[in-house]
């Protein structure tokens, strides 16, 4: 790709519902947004008005029910199971609330883990590696596992097997969540960071202003919609 | 590439008491797969090497085994000067009549009576069956009452020691010598004087003529031309095959009943396995959600699982085989079917049996893995994300 698409998320009249028994929920009502390269948007908006759902079906863990879906080129409804986890695998860079680190895993392991999906050498999975956990200054740290480390330093390994295959997208669902103020200040720094030296599109939901305040863009969903 | 293999061992690692229970339970079931096949191999060890590649036996036809075969003085005269027959240094023919007569002894510590086979020979049987040799004493006195014992019965039966005298057929016989058949089916045996036996048992008739070949390849004509002579209605069987046939229907019942068991078995391992195997998919729900995530297929995730249950049943298997390879110390006795004598054997340990029951061990891991292995494999990604 000599020349990135213009914006990086193309979404038009996106619906998406959940049935519990013979009970239709509407999550999202016909969501229209799209996010240009280079972005950082912060998702906000009350409990339960959709946000993981929507970033879920953006970051292909998830389907909508209809409308249009484009994400870095692709039109990620058409792709099967599998064309949709190598997908993934090259296109997004995930970040969780609760870090979800592999606690059987070293952090070097962790980080090394998307690699394993990619054709590069054990060689090149191990500089890229310390690469990684050198931007998010944790290379002494890793041979230690999750259990071993503080709450921040887990979330900063999990920024650093986020970007480590180099995905266009980063998926951070409430990535300060569960952090003190210190930790979380640590990593808003890091994706901020990530966004302007390394152009990295970043789509955060987050319930905190302040982790809103880092982000160039805030949109608020309400009831399964976008309010301006 | 796939979920690494160190995945799957860490996590067996995390949760080691489970681990050591569950691949205990595995073990249990593996070593009494592998003592099984250990007992039926032995048996079969015993009885086949009991035999010597370049002799033959002359029985009468159709009999299964030596005690129930009668052989005129004729018919044995034709069956010493057949040309196949090889010569000694004096140019004696290596043929030898024997009789063979169970008796019953009384077993050494009370254990009750047991058969023995009294085998009335001369000591060429000693220069005819290489394997066996005396340990003890001397070898009985051609046209005397004195006898040798084979190894298991000098210990094993009252009064058949060395210097001991046992009471059969209305008569005493010494026990002069002990010999040793390297494990086979004579050192469950007494040899006597062939004459001196044949009138004790009052027997104007042989069981068997033994023969020894100028090579072994000559068998197939001497065996043809003695069974198609319409005059002597014999059967000539390489002695190694005639022992084999003996330890056929013993070892199969041994494996069949010994399997059909550990089968029955198996199940509880089986769902012992399955049981922790749920528990580990269902600890680690997020965990699979958050792999798949990361562009992990669900086939990764089904092999990551199946991995840790073959592991976990390898280990059990290693465990049940290591305790197993113990009982190649344990020596047994039972009785021989075919001449209803006692026969005393081990259990004996061999390369197929180790894989196996290596095989029958991953067998275990693998049913008790797979539906647990498939429900991982088949949660749906949000879900399993959301499973705080
Ligand atoms: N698998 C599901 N089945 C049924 N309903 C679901 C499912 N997943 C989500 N929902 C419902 O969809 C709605 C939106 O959920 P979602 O997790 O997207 O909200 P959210 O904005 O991320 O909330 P929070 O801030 O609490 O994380 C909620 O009402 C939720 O109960
Ligand atoms: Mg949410």
């Amino acid at each position: 790709m000599s020349t990135p698409p213009e914006s990086i998320v193309e979404i038009e009249n996106l619906c998406k519902s959940y049935r519990r028994g013979d009970q239709v929920i509407p999550v999202l009502e016909n969501i229209s947004l799209s996010v240009p390269v280079g972005q950082f948007l912060a998702l906000m908006g009350p409990s339960g008005s959709g946000k993981t759902t929507l970033l879920n079906i953006v970051a292909g863990l998830d389907r909508a029910d209809s409308g249009r879906l484009v994400v870095a080129g692709t039109e990620i409804g058409g792709l099967g199971e599998v064309d949709l986890a190598a997908w993934r695998a090259r296109t997004v860079g995930f970040i969780f609330q609760f870090y979800n680190l592999i606690p059987v895993l070293s952090a070097f392991e962790n980080v090394e883990l998307p690699l394993l999906l990619t054709p590069l050498s054990r060689h090149e999975r191990r500089s890229h590696v310390a690469l990684a956990l050198d931007l998010v200054g944790l290379h002494q740290r890793r041979s230690h596992t999750p259990s071993q480390l503080s709450g921040g330093q887990q979330q900063r390994v999990a920024i650093a097997r986020a970007l480590v295959s180099d995905p266009t997208l980063i998926a951070a669902d409430e990535p300060t969540g569960d952090l003190d103020k210190v930790s979380a200040e640590e990593v808003l720094e890091l994706l901020a960071r990530l966004n302007a030296e390394f152009g990295k599109t970043i789509i955060m939901v987050t319930h905190d202003p302040r982790a809103a305040a880092r982000a160039g863009r805030v949109l608020n969903l309400d009831k399964g919609a976008l309010i301006a | 590439m796939a979920i690494p293999i160190s995945y799957s061992l860490r996590n067996l690692w995390v949760r080691r008491l489970t681990t050591a229970l569950t691949a205990g339970g595995m073990a249990r079931v593996v070593f009494g797969f592998a003592a099984v096949l250990m007992l039926a191999r032995g048996l079969e060890d015993t009885l086949v090497s009991t035999g010597s590649p370049d002799n033959a036996l002359a029985l009468r036809r159709s009999s299964q085994a030596e005690v129930q075969s009668i052989l005129s003085a004729d018919q044995a005269a034709v069956v010493e000067t057949q040309p196949e027959i090889a010569l000694d240094g004096q140019g004696v023919p290596l043929a030898q009549r024997e009789v063979v007569v169970l008796i019953s002894l009384t077993k050494q510590g009370g254990a009750g009576p047991g058969n023995v086979v009294v085998r009335g020979t001369s000591p060429l049987s000693l220069a005819m069956r290489r394997q066996v040799r005396l340990i003890s004493g001397r070898m009985f006195k051609p046209g005397s009452s004195e006898i040798v014992a084979g190894k298991n019965i000098a210990q094993g039966f009252v009064g058949a020691g060395l210097g001991g005298a046992l009471s059969f057929a209305k008569g005493s016989w010494r026990v002069v010598g002990v010999i040793d058949a390297g494990g086979t089916g004579f050192d469950s045996e007494i040899w006597g004087d062939l004459d001196q036996l044949r009138q004790a048992f009052r027997r104007n008739v042989y069981s068997s003529v033994l023969l020894t070949l100028r090579e072994p390849g000559l068998y197939e004509p001497l065996r043809k031309r003695l069974e198609d002579d319409p005059r002597l209605t014999l059967e000539v069987k390489r002695e190694q095959k005639y022992y084999e046939d003996q330890s056929e229907a013993m070892a199969r019942f041994i494996r069949i009943l010994g399997l059909a068991l550990t089968i029955i078995f198996s199940v509880g391992a089986v769902l012992g396995a399955m049981i922790t195997m749920y528990a580990a998919v269902a600890n680690r729900t997020v965990e699979v959600g958050t792999l798949r995530a990361l562009g992990f297929r669900r086939r990764d995730v089904l092999l990551a699982f199946l991995a840790e249950s073959l592991l976990l049943s390898l280990l059990g298997g290693l465990a049940g085989l290591a305790g197993a390879s113990l009982m190649q110390l344990v020596r047994i006795s039972t009785t021989n079917w075919a001449t209803f004598s006692e026969l005393a054997f081990n259990f004996r340990l061999s390369p197929v049996i180790v894989l196996e029951t290596l095989a029958f061990a991953l067998g275990m891991g693998l049913l008790g893995g797979v539906l647990p292995a498939l429900r991982a494999a088949r949660l749906n990604i949000v879900e399993a994300l959301r499973a705080e």
